[in-house]
């Protein structure tokens, strides 16, 4: 199988920078959310259209993020 | 790839496609994310899982001499197989697996310049099918430490300057701000740098394709922060993974000769009691 439509973007998510990427394979979207810098991976969802697994992606990386915290100064 | 230092330690996209049936040559896949290889990877290739097959689980540890002859055994890797690696996050835990490589001897491994992310971007095929492999026989060398800096070496840079410290996490990281990138666990005490690193982030090293800049760009890069190859060099992170990407840069593309991966990286050093800990940031990091 060959990946088609694959594509990058930039978000913000909860205060972070995330990236999602996302491309086409077989009858599947694939959409993998990272943080950027570092650009460690977060989450990784399918979907029937890219929306979708972008949106399935967004919601778990949410939650992880929403463990993150900045240290005060 | 023909200026770098030494260009035989990367190949191509293309290399490995025109060498998908060569077998002397053995892909494999490490990655962040464990898993996707299982949604689709190089044709022929295998994988590694960094969390379970490239360190001892038991001990916080590299892996033992025989724990790495197993693996190799068990990938179907000799002593003169050609290796491929490649990965998500532009090759993070393929360097990762490289430097372990080169410290157990192997003379033929490389990295796919880009890694899965420029494999998938080109829309090359991918494959679900595992391959069968045939044992083989391994013989590691004697583990290379000069590849290898531990506390009392990363101690010592810091305190008398006996080399140059490159701190390749993200600024946030580095000044403080967080522990550990966000959405990971936050594994050690205190925010904050070894006092005198330099903070050059990992990801500096790489184009926007993933793969790494030109010879050119990244003397520039590290020569602006003063890493210029003059004195050795110890490169940390937090886990030892991010600055074994670092490591491969200075080492194999810019050819410094005394370049060592401090792998108890961030993760030591902010969880002992009594270290010295700087905060905040650096022109460098602030520029990032």
């Amino acid at each position: 199988m060959k990946p088609e439509a694959y594509s990058e973007r930039k978000i913000e998510l909860n205060g972070w920078q995330i990236r999602l990427t996302s491309y086409k394979l077989g009858e599947q979207f694939h959409c993998t959310a990272d943080n950027v810098s570092p650009g460690a991976w977060l989450a990784r969802a399918r979907g029937a259209n890219r929306r979708e697994a972008e949106q399935q992606a967004l919601d778990k990386a949410r939650k992880l993020l929403a463990r993150a915290h900045r240290q005060a100064s | 790839m023909s200026n770098y230092a030494k260009p035989e330690a990367l190949v191509s996209t293309d290399w490995v496609e025109a060498h998908a049936g060569d077998p002397s040559v053995r892909v494999v896949e490490i990655d962040v994310n464990t898993a996707a290889y299982d949604e689709g990877h190089i044709p022929g290739a295998i994988a590694w899982a960094w969390n379970s097959q490239l360190c001892d689980t038991v001990r916080r540890d590299i892996l033992s001499p025989s724990a790495f002859e197993q693996l190799m055994m068990d990938s179907g890797i000799g002593n003169n197989t050609t290796v491929v690696l490649y990965g998500d996050n532009n090759n993070w835990f393929a360097a990762w697996a490289f430097w372990q490589m080169k410290i157990y001897g192997h003379k033929d491994v490389r990295l796919m310049n880009g890694g899965r992310k420029k494999w998938i971007a080109e829309a090359r095929d991918l494959s679900s099918v595992t391959p069968k492999t045939t044992k083989t026989q391994y013989k590691a060398a004697q583990a290379d430490l000069s590849l290898r800096a531990f506390l009392p070496q990363a101690q010592e840079a810091s305190a008398r300057s006996t080399a140059a410290l490159v701190d390749v996490r993200s600024p946030q990281e580095f000044s403080g701000e967080i522990l550990s990138p966000p959405g990971l666990p936050e594994t050690c005490q205190r925010g904050g740098h070894i006092p005198t690193a330099r903070n050059i982030p990992w990801g500096m090293a790489c184009n926007d394709d993933g793969t790494f800049k030109s010879y050119d760009d990244l003397k520039r890069l590290y020569g602006s922060e003063g890493i210029d190859g003059s004195k050795p060099v110890v490169a940390y992170c937090r886990i030892g993974e991010r600055s074994s990407h670092t490591w491969f840069v200075l080492k194999y593309l810019l050819g410094f000769q005394d370049v060592t991966n401090y792998d108890g990286s961030w993760t030591e050093w902010g969880n002992l009691v009594g270290a010295p800990v700087e905060r905040g940031g650096t022109p460098a990091a602030k520029a990032a």
